[in-house]
């Protein structure tokens, strides 16, 4: 009786967690579905303390106050520009708990000879992907926090040698499954945290939105396997979704970037920086005071951010002068590259941090046949995103990448720090068309001289 | 082996629906995507509990108070940073 209704909770947990993914499909509803979420999980949580098996609460109560306080206090703290690296380390979390799950399951069955081959490949898969992603995330992490360089660390035969590691894992998953002990899943762990890291260090920054949901895919795929490994249905289910969430973003990042998983994995890009075509040509520099005065005569503008907009938190900036252009009755829209950014939607948190209305924030493909009738392109802190050598230039690195196609505006601004090249190191021929304007200088102290002389228009 | 077959039913007809539900979400609203069904993968919290409360020698004891942490810090983060994100979407 007391199992029918543990199981039968479960049962409504796994619906309200598949509700909530269904109401993120819309932002009006997406609030409602993260709570009924957090209740599923609340309700899944508290049924399993009825099982006969716990006999003890004291551990269960030092956990929960450990990580609930943890993760409370880095929910509330963490800044908006900072969501990237907070995502990576909670992906990194799952996966450590699904290791270590399945590693309390080896020490208490493996003894025993409780092991069926099924159980043991789903417990060593459920130990190595929760391994790998979370020193994976720490890495990610790492790099998103520039506590680690975010350029890619590439040492001498490294795809060799994440190949061989990966090599070991399988070949230890198998061997635990004909010789079962205690000490060859140690060994997978260990070999497991080093795949994670080797995989992850070659990854650049520009690629981070990749490896991101990535990561995010492998730690539902970790809960899903230790649902397999305790015969527990809503983790299976949970995890499954989640795993797909993560495979789904993956692909849309893979193809917003014009390269495969695999690529991004194991051919390190940028870094190198080529010099070619750069000798001799100069650029067209501007003031704020133009800058503002293109934008009061302007009926239509349309805004680029990028990564450089989260670097110099610009976000609050750029709806002031969003105000302030709305008032004088231009039509401002926001462009939004999939992959600008650290992360799968890093733009859109930012701007809807600074209170930016989400109606004005345009998809690639619904916003690149207007940019003809487009006054002013304002990129802010953006690069390889509105490289037009994406779509023109074979020999560039960026080539067939989808791009916002800002050169086909009547005017283009850009607000860059310097002429440094983006991430990818490839040189922008955008800078260098007669339409375009470069103001130079901290992206936000620009936006603001921007609307300062605006307003005095 | 029916018990196995039972689970991989389950786990096939969630591949479909996760990628059934998913590919409505709109690009904007990625991120909180990623954050919250990262909450919601913080499911093997449930494997933890048991483990913390069952488990008697030091090692697994051990292990499992690990894995309920991280596990807690997954779901309680997760939750809260993703309404965090939530409340400030708004439309015009």
């Amino acid at each position: 009786m007391r199992d029918t209704l543990i199981q039968a909770t479960y049962l409504v947990a796994s619906a309200l967690f598949i509700i909530a993914i269904k109401l993120l499909n819309s932002p009006r509803t997406a609030r409602l579905g993260n709570g009924l979420g957090a209740l599923g999980m609340l309700m899944g949580a508290i049924a399993t303390l009825f099982y006969q098996e716990i006999v003890r609460y004291e551990w269960i109560l030092l956990g929960v106050v450990l990580g609930g306080a943890l993760g409370a206090w880095m929910a509330l703290r963490v800044r908006m520009t900072a969501m990237p690296q907070m995502v990576a380390l909670l992906n990194g979390f799952g996966g450590g708990a699904s290791t270590l799950v399945g590693l309390v399951e080896v020490l208490r069955r493996v003894p025993q000879g409780e092991d069926s081959p099924v159980w043991l490949l789903t417990v060593g898969l459920s130990i190595l992907i929760g391994a790998a992603t979370l020193s994976g995330s720490l890495i990610a992490a790492g790099k998103l926090h520039e506590v680690i360089t975010g350029r890619p660390i590439v040492f001498p035969g490294h795809h060799y040698q994440t190949g061989l590691w990966l090599v070991a894992s399988l070949i230890l998953l198998v061997w635990t499954i004909i010789a079962p002990a205690q000490g060859l899943f140690g060994l997978l762990t260990a070999i497991a945290t080093i795949l994670g890291v080797w995989m992850v260090l070659p990854v650049g920054g520009a690629d981070m939105p990749v490896i991101v949901s990535f990561l995010n895919s492998l730690s539902g795929l970790a809960a899903a396997a230790t649902g397999f490994v305790l015969q527990n249905y809503l983790l299976i289910i949970a995890g499954t979704l989640v795993g797909a969430s993560g495979f789904i973003l993956t692909t849309i990042m893979s193809k917003a970037m014009n390269r495969s998983l695999w690529s991004v994995l194991f051919e390190a890009v940028g870094g190198q920086v080529s010099t070619a075509s750069a000798e001799g040509r100069t650029v067209r520099q501007t003031s704020a005071e133009d800058v503002a005065l293109m934008l009061s005569y302007a009926r239509s503008v349309v805004i680029v951010p990028g990564y450089g907009m989260a670097v110099s938190q610009a976000q609050h900036a750029v709806k002031k002068l969003l105000d302030a252009l709305q008032k004088k009755g231009v039509d401002v829209r926001f462009a939004i590259h999939p992959v600008a950014g650290r992360m799968p939607g890093h733009m859109n948190v930012l701007l809807a941090e600074a209170d930016v209305p989400y109606d004005l924030l345009w998809e690639m493909e619904r916003i690149n046949p207007d940019f003809p009738q487009v006054d002013v392109a304002l990129v802010i802190g953006a690069n390889d995103v509105v490289n037009p050598a994406a779509k023109t230039d074979r020999s560039s690195p960026l080539y067939g990448m989808p791009i916002l196609e800002v050169e086909k505006a009547r005017t283009v601004v850009v607000l860059k720090r310097s002429m440094n090249p983006g991430f990818a190191g490839v040189e922008n021929e955008l800078f260098y068309k007669p339409n375009t304007y470069m103001l130079f200088g901290d992206a936000k102290k620009s936006l603001e001289a921007i609307t300062q002389a605006l307003m005095e228009i | 082996m029916t018990e196995l077959l039972f689970a991989l039913f389950v786990f096939m007809l969630s591949i479909f629906l996760g990628f059934e539900l998913i590919s409505k979400v709109p690009p904007t609203l990625h991120t909180p995507l990623m954050s919250g069904s990262n909450a919601i993968s913080g499911i093997t919290l449930i494997g933890s509990l048991i483990a913390a409360g069952s488990e008697e020698n030091p090692l697994s004891v051990s292990l499992a108070v690990a894995a309920v942490a991280l596990a807690t810090i997954n779901v309680v983060g997760g939750f809260l940073v993703t309404d965090r994100m939530l409340k400030m979407f708004r439309r015009q």
